[in-house]
């Protein structure tokens, strides 16, 4: 081991992390909202990665070109589900009707990809998926970059919105309570169907990136839904900011364990140090237990 | 208590005793008669990875072993009988694998049933259908683990994995001095297919000089593998030797080398190169060049059987002979080692098939000779060393073998 590496290994870390942080940051604001937990969330990442490998594949749309695509077309299949399937489960069984509900969704999209892509695994490709560049004497690959570029504009414009619009103050008022945003003229029933659009829409460039990375095929979602379930656990369920520091730190902590002791002890670190935040706080790192407990 | 539900608990005790009773004793009718009224097809079971992480292996597994029924059935069947393939996906969950033969052999009341894809999942299901006397033969789980639980019932008819990477430690060590690499860095997964095969290579390539300069293991699932491969690369080792899975694996691996500028003269990855069509489209035509795999068969095999098999598949699914997934030809060779037994024993009594695989009797397969030791290892094939050349898949080890090609040695650079 020596300096290096570590110093390599964290910013791969930031890097990868930042883009399972907008995952996560998605499947938060969900959560935050609408008081459902999203299993289907993992799907729709794979569902942008295969759609912009569609666009490329057949139609030679470069993958970044695609997200103008893409990212329109998920926010669309996001509002369809909320409205066709979630805004019908009312009352106090909601959040564990939500995961059931969202778990079959989850099965019938998988299904179609299977029978319309195969079980096959395929990978984006592109002429800077495989490319790097040389900083402080190693490499770093272009689409882990532009993964973190593209990772840093949409959380940024997804914080302009929420702190600079109008309809932000309504997610928040709604994420802060919603009977009271309800009360004072919110449409929670609107901002919770947009919040849904707008968790599924970050997938497509999450799924993008993470195609670009990783072969995968449809079941490759049950990888993802759990570590994403993982970083807003630790973040604490209904944070952004908790899912993106805690997206971040999940793989900078292992990344950076798997070097100085070994890639065979790196999740178990991680998990250590998810059990440790959870017994002294167990609403994780930057959640508000009292927001939920009402 | 009240008495009413003393009543009840009493009731519901006896009606799952029975159940359990009614369950084993016609499971146990299934697997002890051996018979089948005439007319009636002939029912086999198998639990395979539709999804999760081995799904594209239980993908093709599912293509070999309905390949080989359908080709069967066209013969007419098992000893008149018409074969039916019940398949159910376990989602490459281990857990999963025992309730699905249990549901198999319980409910369905299958007369044979056949392995499922992987070690990881072969040992659970073996010792699951080995509870109700039925023989497991199989084509993915060739794992120390699996022959080493005690089990009389499994039979793998693919290569045991100990000495999968054995041809290619030979070859490494028979290079001459000058040629010879003097590094070599080896990364695997924590699976019981992939951690038994480096120790054996290991101790050939470190006998012949060549210096291990990175062995670590890693979780079958890491977040992220470029630390792992990065960590590779700054070793520099003129040889990478992967204990892999999976197709995502090796990709992945080999997306961070490319990224690190590095480029070892030799890489070998257990599995997932061996997956035809799936491997070229994950990782590209162009950086397949040189990425070599072990293991027993390929699509370009001389062997008649695999010919035929080889045509048949083509003309069903596409493609050419290199993107045939060796996996369809050990589902294949599966149906074929049971077709023997059945004929051999004249029915369907699993006790008679497990006696009869484990008499040295030679059944001729698409894999080529199978025979079991008692363990129900195949002690027959030979292991080899195959490498993409362009889009092709060849055999280069042993290089003695009439069929090798000459390996490609130092691997070309990526060309991505």
């Amino acid at each position: 081991m020596n300096g290096t590496a570590v110093l390599h290994s964290i910013i791969d870390g930031v890097l990868t992390g930042s883009v399972y942080a907008l995952m996560a940051t998605g499947l938060t604001l969900i959560f935050g909202v609408m008081n459902i937990i999203n299993v289907a969330q993992g799907i729709f990442v794979i569902l942008g990665a295969y759609l912009s490998y569609a666009l490329s594949v057949h139609l030679g749309i470069d993958l970044f070109v695609g997200l103008a695509i893409t990212i329109p077309t998920l926010f669309v299949v996001g509002i369809v589900v909320e409205r066709v399937f979630l805004s019908r489960i009312k009352g106090p069984e909601r959040v564990v009707m939500s995961i059931l509900v969202t778990y079959a969704i989850s099965l019938v999209i998988e299904g179609v990809l299977n029978m319309v892509f195969s079980a096959n695994y395929v990978e984006l490709h592109a002429w800077y998926a495989n490319r790097s560049v040389r900083v402080f004497g190693f490499y770093l690959g272009y689409i882990y970059l532009l993964g973190f570029g593209l990772a840093v504009v949409l959380l940024g414009a997804l914080y302009v919105m929420l702190y600079r619009t109008r309809f932000g103050s309504s997610v928040r008022a709604s994420l802060a309570d919603q009977t009271a945003a309800a009360l004072i003229g919110i449409n929670v029933r609107r901002v919770s169907t947009i919040c849904f659009g707008l968790g599924v829409a970050v997938t497509a460039a999450g799924g993008m990136i993470y195609g670009a990375t990783n072969a995968f095929n449809a079941s490759s979602s049950y990888d993802l839904i759990s570590r994403l379930l993982v970083i807003i656990v630790l973040g604490g369920m209904g944070s952004i900011g908790g899912a993106l520091v805690a997206g971040i730190m999940m793989i900078t902590i292992e990344d950076l364990v798997s070097v100085v002791w070994g890639p065979v002890w790196s999740n178990l670190a991680f998990f250590l140090i998810l059990v440790v935040v959870l017994s002294l706080r167990p609403q994780g790192l930057f959640g508000k237990p009292s927001v939920r407990v009402a | 208590m009240t008495g009413k539900r003393r009543l009840f608990r009493a009731f519901g005790v006896v009606s799952i005793t029975l159940a359990s009773l009614a369950t084993v004793s016609t499971s146990s009718g299934a697997s002890g008669s051996g018979t089948i009224a005439k007319g009636h097809p002939v029912l086999i079971g198998a639990s395979l990875s539709l999804s999760g992480d081995f799904s594209g292996d239980g993908d093709a597994f599912q293509q070999g072993y309905k390949l080989w029924a359908a080709d069967q059935n066209k013969k007419g069947g098992l000893l008149g009988h018409k074969i039916e393939l019940k398949i159910i996906s376990d989602a490459s969950s281990p857990t999963q694998v025992v309730t699905n033969y249990q549901a198999l052999i319980s409910n369905d009341h299958v007369n044979l049933t056949f392995g499922p894809f992987s070690s990881l999942l072969t040992l659970p299901a073996a010792r699951t259908v080995n509870r109700y006397g039925y023989a497991m033969v199989e084509g993915a789980g060739g794992a120390p683990s699996v022959f080493q639980a005690g089990l009389h019932n499994v039979f793998d008819a693919a290569l045991p994995v100990a000495n999968g990477l054995v041809p290619f430690a030979q070859w490494l060590a028979s290079l001459p001095a000058s040629q010879r690499p003097k590094t070599i860095a080896y990364a695997t997964s924590t699976d019981p297919f992939t951690e038994p095969q480096i120790p054996v290579a290991e101790k050939i390539i470190k006998a012949a000089g060549i210096k291990t300069v990175y062995y670590k293991t890693f979780p079958a699932e890491p977040s992220d593998y470029t630390t792992i491969a990065d960590a590779v690369a700054a070793t520099n080792a003129q040889v990478v030797i992967l204990g892999s899975v999976d197709v995502p694996t090796v990709s992945a691996f080999m997306q961070a080398f490319e990224q690190a500028h590095y480029n070892p003269r030799a890489f070998i990855a257990t599995a997932g190169p061996d997956q035809g069509k799936t491997f070229l489209s994950a990782v590209g035509a162009g950086n397949s060049n040189g990425v070599m795999v072990p293991n027993a068969w390929y699509g370009g095999s001389s062997n008649p059987e695999s010919k035929t098999m080889v045509a048949e598949f083509i003309k069903k699914y596409g493609g050419t002979a290199s993107e045939v997934n060796a996996d369809v030809a050990e589902a294949y060779a599966v149906g074929q080692v049971i077709t023997a037994a059945v004929k051999a024993t004249g029915g369907f009594n699993n006790a008679k098939i497990i006696t009869y695989l484990h008499s040295g009797v030679t059944i001729q397969s698409v894999l080529g000779a199978v025979k079991f030791n008692n363990l129900g290892e195949n002690n027959q094939p030979t292991a080899y060393t195959f490498q993409w050349q362009g889009a092709k898949f060849v055999e280069v080890n042993p290089a003695t073998d009439p069929g090798a090609t000459k390996i490609l040695f130092p691997k070309p650079a990526w060309k991505n």
